[in-house]
């Protein structure tokens, strides 16, 4: 008997005999160029200290592996006609956590231990950077600096790679290009204009409560050291977190920052792109998921007050403001172990939003928003859910976007960031991402207080 | 109560969910001999094409059939004893029912084509028959897709994407010309080939042949040409598969013969979804309805004639959905290939961009349904015009409301309004 039949079982049908077509001569040309830039850059942790010095290399190498795989990507779609492309996926080695996918996945984690805990060993690549770190920021460049171009270039290319593959979709085209643009002017450029004219590397697109230090009391000493400068990004980051977070999220759903703003989300939408069907969209996973970010903000507010009591009473505790006991300890277990190397390094093993869905406390704070007092919703069209399931396998957060469209029911999830991608795959166009009225997207919707109260199971269910 | 189910397809498990939805002491069986889970069927091409693992493909999580205290057998009916109330399986096991649903699908049309048995030729409707071409894809340069429908579009599509070059015999002068307009079928025809795919027209097949391995290795078409492949697929259609039903005494016709409630000829034995054909009154075509939405339609409604609440079939108003490659279809009410004289046909279209709008109205002038092409249009709205026998003014001024194109899409809309008012 067969064993396709046999759906579910651990012991998988070997479909992967065929895989994508070889690659064409083009696309082998600009793959090579790509490697080039890349070993050019590479080069630059091991040869002799000064050998790769000034713009040349540096510039030389961005433009080779940037516009290598830029080309690349182009070369790779132009041939097919504009639709959804996600052939092999599934079979491919690379993002179907093979061979390649798990070395994928211990590179980057392993970069991101470097980055944070042993960086001697990238010496040479910030100092490849030095001239550009002058430039922008009047200081030489170090790790951070390293990360941030990293971060923008992989944001940057594989955004280009997301122009190509969605060329025939404006609402994924205009997304990625707002992800690009805040992730170049204010995750890069304006922070390190910012160091140059002595203010804080202040990020104008974070706010409390992930950025828990913007309003904690030690932000209080910008206003000495950045003046009025300083003072305003105190009034800015408040703003940003008590004022515009609920408003926008009221009209537009959480994904106004985690699809279009959010620098992990913009890392998330276009490097993680390839890897979002690796999301575990099981009900287990949802459960862990609940607990886990709803805790993490629950530590947050902790941490937050404990700061301000600890200020109002003359920091009786710590020495300082409690910075350095801050950073060692949120920075390291939040910022750095589950933001950075599990959020990131694990891309191509866990899907791409391992930190938006588990860890991140502005997410949940939105997501809160967005569940129970937002006009977002996503409507099924109908009577025409195939129950295909590609819905809920492209979906980078783990919704069962699947098991409402085939009841006809709206989606109405609060980890839904609105990347849109569940509207783009199905086949039948029977999602849509939309702004309504706020009662009419489920049961009892209408009475938000009373919908929330339900969930956290302290009212009777109506 | 013990009903039995077989086949556990988009309309057994319909049946299913909606007797336990509305009885809980019922005592449910699903029987199904292809898989023992249930798993979307229109999903399979996205399987072959990578963009799912099989298990991705099954609506309900494992819990599901416990929690709902369905209970499931693997295995292939070989016999109904509609006097003993059993179902007989191969191996010789057999189950006792109060109550049978039929829901055994169909099978892909095979009209006796020289060489249709041979190794390498299949078609593409069940997991077993994924397997074949899954199998057949290693080396796999050139293959033939005989049938222009909806499935064959899927398997040229499927084939495709693997870089295999796809020689498509279609029988008609423009593809599923029997079912789509012209200007549709135009478009959909151009759309192939632009995929590149080798559609070849008005060819239909003649002959398999195969090489010593009695694998098939060529086929020969109507005007005699010789293609050489390494697979052939007979996507010619379906037709309702009664291999369950031998010397069981039940009326067949193409298919299990219905009344309007969808019993049988046998006592406590019902039928739904593909496999059945309701009978019509004298002078009207039986209905055989073979797609996904009236497989759940009837299994809706088979669950609830089951628990009592009798009442007939109602297909309610028509509608259907497709993807052609990158081109999304939807169809709303009646649209007939070939206009009848005394219909309105309003047809708009961007043929660069391939996009496309029909609107049919009848001679009262009331809108009697839409083709689309290319636009997303939603469904709930356009069935409440057609039910309210909205007129092409209603319609035009109010079509924007009815776009369901994802946000920041350009809206075609005005385009439309404007040019269809002229047609007027």
């Amino acid at each position: 008997m067969s064993q396709l039949i046999q759906i579910g079982n651990p012991t998988r049908p070997a479909l992967a005999v065929g895989g994508a077509p070889a690659l064409s001569r083009p696309e082998k040309g600009a793959a090579a160029l790509t490697a080039l830039g890349a070993l050019l850059f590479l080069a630059s942790f091991v040869v002799p200290k000064g050998t790769l010095a000034g713009w040349l290399p540096l510039v030389g190498s961005t433009v080779l592996f940037a516009g290598g795989a830029s080309a690349f990507f182009w070369f790779a779609y132009r041939d097919t006609t504009p639709g959804i492309k996600n052939h092999g996926l599934w079979t491919n080695g690379a993002t179907a956590r093979g061979v390649v996918g798990w070395i994928l996945g211990v590179a980057l984690t392993g970069f991101y231990c470097l980055l944070y805990w042993y960086s001697g060993p990238l010496e040479g690549g910030i100092r490849l950077l030095d001239p550009l770190a002058l430039a922008l920021s009047g200081k030489p460049a170090d790790q951070w600096f390293l990360y941030g171009y990293l971060y923008t270039v992989a944001v940057l290319v594989m955004g280009v790679r997301m122009f190509w593959r969605y060329r025939h979709n404006r609402y994924q085209l205009i997304r990625t290009a707002s992800v690009m643009f805040f992730q170049l002017g204010f995750g890069f450029l304006i922070p390190n204009v910012l160091k140059a004219m002595n203010q804080p590397e202040f990020y104008f697109t974070y706010f409390w409560p992930l950025k828990p230090e913007y309003l904690l009391p030690f932000s209080q000493g910008w206003t000495i050291n950045g003046g009025s400068l300083g003072f305003a990004m105190i009034v800015w980051g408040a703003a940003m977190t008590f004022l515009a977070t609920p408003v926008l999220t009221y009209f537009f759903g959480k994904r106004w920052y985690c699809s279009w703003v959010c620098g992990c989300g913009g890392l998330a939408e276009t490097l993680g792109d390839p890897f979002r069907h690796l999301s575990d969209n099981s009900e287990r996973a949802w459960k862990i998921e609940r607990w886990m970010i709803h805790s993490v903000l629950l530590l947050i507010i902790g941490v937050t007050a404990v700061g301000w009591i600890h200020e109002w009473m003359g920091r009786p505790w710590w020495g300082d403001g409690g910075q350095a006991l801050y950073y060692k300890t949120y920075g390291f277990v939040i910022g750095a172990m589950f933001s950075g190397v599990i959020g990131v390094g694990f891309y191509p093993l866990m899907g791409s939003r391992v930190w938006c869905r588990f860890g991140c406390p502005m997410a949940a704070t939105l997501g809160i928003i967005q569940r129970f007092f937002s006009r977002f919703r996503i409507t099924t069209n109908g009577g025409q859910c195939i129950s295909c399931g590609n819905c809920s396998t492209y979906c980078e957060m783990g919704i069962d976007v699947r098991a409402y469209a085939q009841k006809g029911e709206n989606i109405v999830r609060a980890s839904c960031v609105g990347c849109g991608v569940c509207a783009a795959v199905c086949p039948r166009g029977v999602l849509k991402l939309e702004n309504g009225p706020v009662g009419d997207r489920f049961p009892g919707a209408d009475k938000p207080v009373s919908a929330a109260l339900e969930a956290l199971g302290l009212k009777e269910r109506q | 109560m013990h009903v039995v189910i077989i086949g556990n397809g988009i309309t057994g498990v319909t049946v299913a969910r909606e007797l336990r939805k509305r009885s809980s002491d019922t005592r449910i069986t699903l029987v199904s001999g292809e898989s023992l889970q249930h798993w979307s069927r229109p999903a399979l091409m996205y399987i072959y094409m990578g963009h799912m693992r099989p298990e991705d493909t099954v609506p309900y999580p494992e819990h599901f059939w416990a929690k709902n205290r369905i209970e499931r057998v693997q295995g292939w009916v070989e016999g109904i004893d509609t006097a003993a109330h059993q179902a007989r399986l191969a191996g010789g096991q057999t189950l006792a029912y109060d109550q049978l649903v039929l829901a055994t699908g169909s099978q892909p049309n095979k009209f006796g084509w020289p060489g249709q048995d041979l190794d390498r030729v299949t078609g593409m409707y069940s997991l077993q028959d994924l397997e074949r071409i899954d199998r057949a894809s290693a080396g796999l340069r050139q293959a033939v897709i005989v049938g222009g429908g909806l499935i064959g579009v899927e398997l040229a599509e499927m084939l495709h994407s693997r870089g295999v070059h796809v020689v498509f015999l279609v029988r008609e002068a423009s593809y599923w010309s029997n079912a789509l307009p012209t200007e549709e079928s135009a478009l959909v025809t151009e759309l192939v080939r632009a995929e590149g795919i080798e559609l070849r027209l008005q060819t239909e097949l003649k002959e398999i042949l195969g090489d010593a391995q009695g694998a098939a290795r060529a086929v020969v078409t109507s005007d005699g040409d010789e293609v050489p492949c390494q697979l052939v697929g007979l996507t010619a259609g379906v037709r309702p598969n009664l291999s369950a039903l031998q010397d069981s005494g039940i009326e067949t016709g193409r298919g299990v013969l219905v009344d309007d409630t969808l019993a049988t000829s046998a006592p406590d034995v019902w039928a739904a979804g593909d496999c059945a054909e309701i009978r019509r009154p004298e002078g009207q075509r039986n209905l055989l309805q073979q797609v996904w939405y009236t497989g759940r339609l009837q299994g809706e409604r088979v669950a609830r004639n089951i628990l009592g609440d009798v009442a007939p079939y109602d297909p309610g108003i028509w509608f259907n959905s497709a993807k052609f490659f990158d081109l999304e279809w939807h169809t709303y009410g009646t649209v007939l290939p070939n206009p009848p004289a005394d219909e309105q046909h309003l047809v708009w279209q961007d043929r660069p961009a391939r996009k496309l709008l029909r609107l049919v109205f009848g001679p009262d002038g009331a809108l009697r349904g839409m083709n689309a092409l290319g636009i997303r249009y939603r469904h709930r709205v356009f069935e409440r015009w057609i039910a309210e026998k909205r007129d092409a003014d209603y319609v035009l001024g109010h079509l924007r409301e009815a776009n369901f194109d994802p946000e920041l899409y350009r809206r075609p809309e005005p385009r439309i309004v404007a040019a269809l008012r002229s047609q007027l």
